[in-house]
């Protein structure tokens, strides 16, 4: 979708809930969030970059929704039109050795 | 249609392209930048293991990495208001074999004759530097001065203060055409809008092939792929960026958050699936093989996360960084084969230097187009 990043999304305001912290693996808060945006990060993807909200051990399945939801109220758009973020492999964490003994075969 | 005018246009939203945008905003100059996806850095900026490097690299490209190691990368997350987690703690480049250590030593000998300070050391030396390695290591090559940064951080954090300076972004926009009045390149067509500038730069990684033929001129690049593995962050273990010369892994472990990135090799890379980049399990297993061997102590840490990408690679495998006699008014930025991050402020500045003022502070010449005349 086309967007001139020029527009003024409204500038940070602080607001009383600031101080919540939403993506709780990377502790993350939502005026991290709300700054970020202001600042010009305008995509869902774009804030997992920039900021690790979503990027922790639960790969944003806790906070995915609420950042969504931030994200939308800044812009002034609803939830459903923000391309949601790809979810990557694996789905829950692995060891290294876990990973390293797929070619082991069990006789058993 | 609508009409858009900038000094320069710059074609590509990656670090590049970004970190171009700022240093030209920062002369005072109009930029404006051309973004395909939605969101910017989706390329190989946001798909690289991070290498902040001046080892390893080949002659022609080693002056703008030691460039930017000196000059720019100390204090560039004040300068950016960013902490793009740059740590300068040196590179070890390991070897496990007698011919391993022969590879290592020949590309230390050639780093050295250019001026760098990188030499051999034995196993024990580098256990004493990364305490971490196992005795298999016999032998390593040691740059101190090389480090790692975070790519991610890196290109948004350009990109950001590029716009706090007023440079114009827009994403979402496919460039479909350059085009030129009278010879010289002055238009970019795109999708929902033409893009007037007094100097245009292609910085659009693989996409830059197609675009360059649209006036004429070709860059030989192919798709590689890359496979890289991010752990869950752990305490501080080791600081120095990681590369073997059996190239079965490469990677570093994040300064202030504590994960580790891994760059995976499978040995299928020009083979890979076309389309979107995709994580192989296979590749990722065979990583953590490959790791262990070198680092048992990791062996419980878990991989949380892992993503694929294309490499834009050159048949020389150094980048294009140049004006061409066929088209004025045209900077080519692209090629960057897989290497790019380490040196992509540097590129920017320089990128900047030769669309204001008409040419680099660098000698560039052995990275021009016209290289790859045919003999």
């Amino acid at each position: 979708m086309l967007q001139d990043r020029t527009k003024n999304t409204g500038g940070f305001s602080p607001a009383p809930d600031d101080g919540l912290i939403i993506c709780r693996c990377e502790e993350i808060t939502k005026g991290e969030i709300r700054r970020a945006i202001q600042d010009g990060l305008l995509t869902l993807t774009e804030l997992r970059r920039f900021l690790r909200a979503g990027m922790g051990l639960c790969q944003g399945q806790t906070c995915g929704r609420l950042v969504k939801s931030i994200l939308a109220r800044e812009l002034g758009v609803p939830p459903a039109a923000l391309e949601p973020v790809v979810s990557r492999a694996p789905v829950r964490p692995v060891e290294m050795q876990v990973l390293a003994r797929d070619q082991e075969i069990d006789h058993d | 249609m609508t009409e858009h005018n900038a000094d320069v246009v710059i074609i590509g939203g990656g670090i590049m392209g970004c970190a171009a945008a700022y240093y030209i905003a920062k002369r005072g100059a109009s930029v404006l930048v051309l973004e395909k996806e939605d969101s910017i850095g989706s390329g190989g900026s946001s798909r690289n293991g991070g290498g902040v490097r001046q080892s390893g690299r080949d002659p022609r490209e080693l002056p703008i990495a030691m460039h930017g190691i000196q000059h720019i990368w100390p204090t560039l997350a004040a300068e950016l208001d960013v902490d793009v987690e740059y740590c300068q703690k040196g590179n070890l480049r390991l070897g496990k074999t007698a011919a391993q250590l022969k590879i290592l030593e020949s590309l230390t000998q050639k780093a050295v004759s250019c001026g760098l300070d990188v030499r051999m050391i034995s196993g024990d030396e580098a256990r004493e530097i990364n305490p971490y390695l196992s005795r298999e290591v016999m032998g390593a090559s040691w740059c101190p001065t090389d480090g790692h940064a975070n790519p991610l951080l890196a290109t948004l954090g350009f990109y950001r203060k590029a716009r706090q300076l007023g440079a114009r972004f827009i994403s979402g926009e496919t460039v479909t055409a350059i085009e030129k009045i009278r010879g010289r390149a002055c238009r970019v067509r795109g999708a929902q809008g033409v893009y007037a500038g007094g100097t245009i730069i292609l910085a659009a990684g693989l996409g830059s092939r197609p675009l360059a033929w649209t006036v004429g001129l070709d860059v030989p690049l192919q798709p590689l792929l890359l496979e890289t593995l991010v752990t869950e962050a752990v305490d501080t273990m080791f600081p120095q960026m990681l590369g073997t010369a059996a190239a079965d892994f490469y990677g570093h472990q994040s300064v202030h958050h504590g994960s580790f990135v891994f760059g995976v090799t499978s040995g299928y890379e020009p083979y890979a699936r076309p389309g979107l980049p995709r994580s192989s399990a296979g590749a990722a297993a065979a990583a953590c093989r490959s790791i262990l061997t070198y680092f048992p102590a990791l062996e419980h840490i878990k991989i949380i996360r892992s993503w694929a990408g294309w490499i834009d690679d050159c048949a020389d495998h150094v980048p294009v960084l140049s004006f061409t006699d066929e088209v004025p008014g045209l900077i080519l930025a692209c090629g960057f084969s897989g290497h790019g991050f380490g040196i992509s402020p540097a590129v920017g500045r320089l990128l900047s230097e030769m669309a204001l003022d008409g040419r680099p502070a660098l000698d560039l010449s052995a990275l021009r187009q016209s290289r790859f005349a045919a003999k």
